[in-house]
This record gives structure tokens, C-alpha cells and sequence, in this order.
């Protein structure tokens, strides 16, 4: 079975450098927004502060972990592992560097329908730890996280038709083949130029999706205290905070491979470990997009938000798909 | 035999899935281990008294239950999005087979979104998608 005890290093491995990055994006970002806010951020422990999510991880471990009396036991204890799962694994057909090597999955040909699906999943962990909670604050978040997440889950879903449209396939290793060497030549063959109407879908479906900033409504704490996760303390709290730094790298993940050509870049075919490289560099730059945006952006409206998924995204995702359809049906250039 | 070869049709393709199963097992045993580790090292504190296992509201004493009827936004919303996700559903195996399909899937597909524009208008014009005018009409 040397086969199965590949997969099983591969998705170790996996695992480990997405809880390793997930614990230094939670620095990145708080020294991030610190200098954008004119302030310096975490610096005492260690050098730059950079054992600060150690500090902050054994601290969490050493409280106590309370169960409120009021709630649903099995759910309450469910939500936070199906909000942390479904995060993880995305990765399974996310490929992170040229080859079969650097892809978990390889050999499954419906990644970006598996990539929907998954997404799907994590609703189920937010509204089940919103009802579970049986607190109004969280009840009430929940509700309004599973409704956000739904409306934009449609286009989001809309914008991942066209990639498929544009690389004929459902696969996320032929996506980023379809956007490389490309005919066009460098980065122009990126979908993020032959598709910037999907692109832009994606990014505002992804910020609802992971309800960061300017979406993150559900943990509006003028109004909600912390929305779902009012309930949760100790490393249930940590399970909630890690899924959703993990679903931001997933999604930052996501649009390198469907529209910043994923791991490509120069002279990938004489060192196909510098595409891991490039594929990296261009997740960080996403996520540190992300921390920008949260920095910059004040919280919108309620009602503003659902109309905005449903009014606006989806109608002009739909059309994206059709207009993406006609170019390609004509053998446009660009869209052959 | 035919069965037999479907079965072994059946078995390839979940074989593609196995590096999934193996990343799901991995992943839900991390989230139980974390969840275990804050009971294994946490302390436990042997006065727990009915005020500090109250739902949170920000001191409040809470007045009735939480779980209670949701305003029917909520629902509305769930139900459309079922529609509207199977639809998106349908668009992937025609996305995935377009440039085989050419003129011919391309009108199928522009009828079946004419269709759902039908009834997407007719959605808005109804008021489903207005957050706020619950009460209008």
C-alpha cells in the first residue's frame, strides 16, 4: 500500500502547513492592520512578536472550557468541527504546484463541482452553532450567516461556470493548464483578464463566504456581541477561528487557481518546485488583500447586502456565463 | 457480468476519492483531538453555578427562549436559493461539455436561462427579493 501511505503523508503534510500558516496569518494580520491604523501590533513575545500565536494558542488551551446549560449538546460540540472540516478539506483538489505531486486528489476530474459542494457544507456548522447556542445573539447570527452564505454561494457558483467554460473542464489542474502556457502568452492567458466580470464576482462571493470584512455581519459586535460564537469558549472558540482563517486561505487558494493562473509563473518546467513558490506568493498576496479590505472598508447594511447578492451578482453572473458562452460559440480571441 | 462491471465502474471512480476520505478523516480527528485537548487541560472548576452557565446577553437576565419562530425572510430565502443552486447545478456538465455541444448547446442552454429569467422577474416583481418591504402590497 504504498500508495495510501503517500496520500496519508501528503494530506499530513497538508494539514500541518495549513494550521502553521493559519496561526501566522492570525499574526500578519493583526501586525498588518496595526501599521495601517498607525499603531505597531503584537511585539512582546519574541522577537517582531513572532511567537505571538503560540502565546495566544496556549492561552486558549488553558481556559477553562465552559458548556452553557441552555444548549443542544451533540450539535453544540457538531458546529465546530463542520465549520473547520469543510475549510480543510478544499484543499484535497486545490493543486499548489505543477504535477500530481503537489495535488492531493489528482486523479478526480469533478474538482471545482467537489470545490462547491464542500463550500455548501460549511453553512450546516454556522447555523447549527448559531441554533445550538440557544442564545438570542447567536440564534440570530446564525440565521443571518446561513442566509448570506446562501445568497452568495449563487454567484459565486455562477463565476466558477465560466472558468469551467473557459477551460472545458471541471478539473483544477486543467483550469490552471488552460490559463498556461495559454496562446496569448505571460500572464495575459490569466482568466482574471479573459474573465474579469467572474473575477470580480468571485472576490465580493468570497468575502461573504467568509464573512470578513466589509460582510461580516454575523459577528457585528455592536449588535451581536460575537454573533454564532457568543457561546463558544477555549479551543471550541479556536476551532471556530481557525475555520475561518483556514476557509480564507482556501478561498485566496481558490481564485489563484481559477483566475491568477494558479502555480505558473517563469521556468516552472526546469524546477517544478517554484511553482509551489509562485503559487504561494500569489496566495499571500491575496490574503493580504483580504487584511486591506477589512482595514478600509466600514460594514454594510443588512438589507444592502442580501440585495446585493441577489439583485446584482446573481443576474450579472448569469449574464457573465451566457456572454462567456456566445464569445466562445463565435471563436473569438481570447475565448477559442 | 453487467453488474459486475458497473460495480467495478462503481469502485474506480470512488477510488479517485480516496485521497478525500483520507484528508476528511485527518481533519475531523484534528477538530476532535482540539476539542479534547481544552477538556484534557483545561481546569475544571467544581463550582459551576446556574449564573455563570446563563445564555450570554451582555448581563442580562434573558427573557423567554432563544429557539423560537424566525421571521419567514429567512425561509424565503432558503427556498430560493435551493432553486436557484440546482439551476447552477446544471450549468456545470453543460460548462464542462460546451466547445463539444457548439450552437446547439448554446441555444438549449439560452432557452432554459430565458426560463429562469421568467420566473426571476416574476420573483422581483412579487417582492421575494426586498429584504425590507415585508409588509408592501
Amino acid at each position: 500500500m504504498p500508495a495510501l501511505l503517500e496520500i496519508t503523508l501528503k494530506s499530513t503534510a497538508l494539514v500541518f502547513v495549513l494550521l502553521t500558516s493559519f496561526a501566522y496569518l492570525s499574526l500578519v494580520e493583526r501586525k498588518f492592520i496595526a501599521r495601517l491604523q498607525a499603531r505597531i501590533g503584537p511585539n512582546r513575545a519574541g522577537p517582531f512578536g513572532l511567537l505571538q500565536p503560540v502565546a495566544d494558542g496556549l492561552k486558549l488551551i488553558f481556559k477553562e472550557s465552559i458548556t452553557p446549560a441552555q444548549v443542544d449538546k451533540p450539535m453544540y460540540f457538531l458546529a465546530p468541527v463542520l465549520v473547520v472540516v469543510p475549510s480543510l478539506i478544499l484543499f484535497a483538489v486545490i493543486p499548489v504546484g505543477k504535477g500530481p505531486l503537489f495535488q492531493l486528489a489528482s486523479d478526480l476530474n469533478v474538482g471545482a463541482l467537489y470545490v462547491v459542494a464542500v463550500m455548501g457544507i460549511a453553512v450546516y456548522g454556522i447555523t447549527l452553532a448559531g441554533w445550538s447556542s440557544n442564545n438570542k445573539y447567536a440564534v440570530l447570527a446564525g440565521l443571518r450567516a446561513s442566509a448570506q452564505v446562501i445568497s452568495y454561494e449563487l454567484g459565486m457558483g455562477f463565476a466558477i461556470v465560466a472558468v469551467v467554460l473557459m477551460a472545458s473542464s471541471l478539473s483544477l489542474a486543467d483550469i490552471v493548464a488552460a490559463q498556461y502556457p495559454g496562446e496569448y502568452g505571460g500572464i495575459l492567458g490569466w482568466f482574471i483578464f479573459r474573465q474579469p466580470v467572474a473575477a470580480a464576482i468571485f472576490v465580493v462571493a468570497a468575502f461573504a463566504e467568509t464573512m470578513r470584512a466589509p460582510f461580516d455581519l454575523v459577528e457585528a459586535e455592536q449588535e451581536l456581541t460575537a454573533g454564532f460564537m457568543t457561546e463558544y469558549s477555549g479551543m471550541k472558540f479556536a476551532l471556530f477561528f481557525m475555520g475561518e482563517y483556514v476557509k480564507m486561505i482556501a478561498v485566496s487558494a481558490l481564485f489563484t487557481t481559477f483566475f491568477l493562473g494558479g502555480w505558473s509563473g517563469p521556468f516552472v518546467n526546469e524546477l517544478p518546485a517554484l511553482s509551489v513558490v509562485y503559487f504561494t506568493i500569489k496566495v499571500v498576496v491575496c490574503l493580504l488583500a483580504f487584511i486591506w479590505v477589512r482595514a478600509s472598508l466600514p460594514r454594510v447594511r443588512y438589507d444592502k447586502l442580501m440585495g446585493m447578492g441577489w439583485k446584482v451578482l446573481l443576474p450579472i453572473s448569469i449574464e457573465n456565463v451566457l456572454a462567456t458562452a456566445l464569445l466562445i460559440a463565435l471563436g473569438v480571441p481570447g475565448f477559442k | 457480468m453487467q453488474l459486475a462491471s458497473s460495480k467495478l465502474r462503481w469502485f474506480l471512480a470512488m477510488a479517485d476519492f480516496v485521497p478525500v476520505f483520507i484528508l476528511v478523516l485527518l481533519s475531523t480527528g484534528l477538530a476532535l483531538l482540539v476539542l479534547l485537548i481544552s477538556v484534557l487541560f483545561g481546569p475544571r472548576r467544581r463550582a459551576q453555578n446556574a449564573t455563570k452557565l446563563m445564555p450570554y446577553e451582555s448581563g442580562m437576565r434573558p427573557i423567554g427562549v432563544a429557539q423560537r419562530r424566525l421571521p419567514v425572510r429567512f425561509y424565503l430565502i432558503a427556498v430560493l436559493f435551493i432553486l436557484f443552486d440546482i439551476e447552477v447545478v446544471f450549468f456545470y456538465p453543460w460548462a464542462a461539455a460546451f466547445r463539444a455541444l457548439g450552437w446547439y448547446g448554446f441555444a438549449n442552454m439560452l432557452i432554459f436561462a430565458a426560463l429562469l429569467l421568467v420566473g426571476y422577474v416574476w420573483l422581483w416583481r412579487k417582492g421575494a427579493l426586498e429584504w425590507e418591504s415585508v409588509d408592501k402590497s
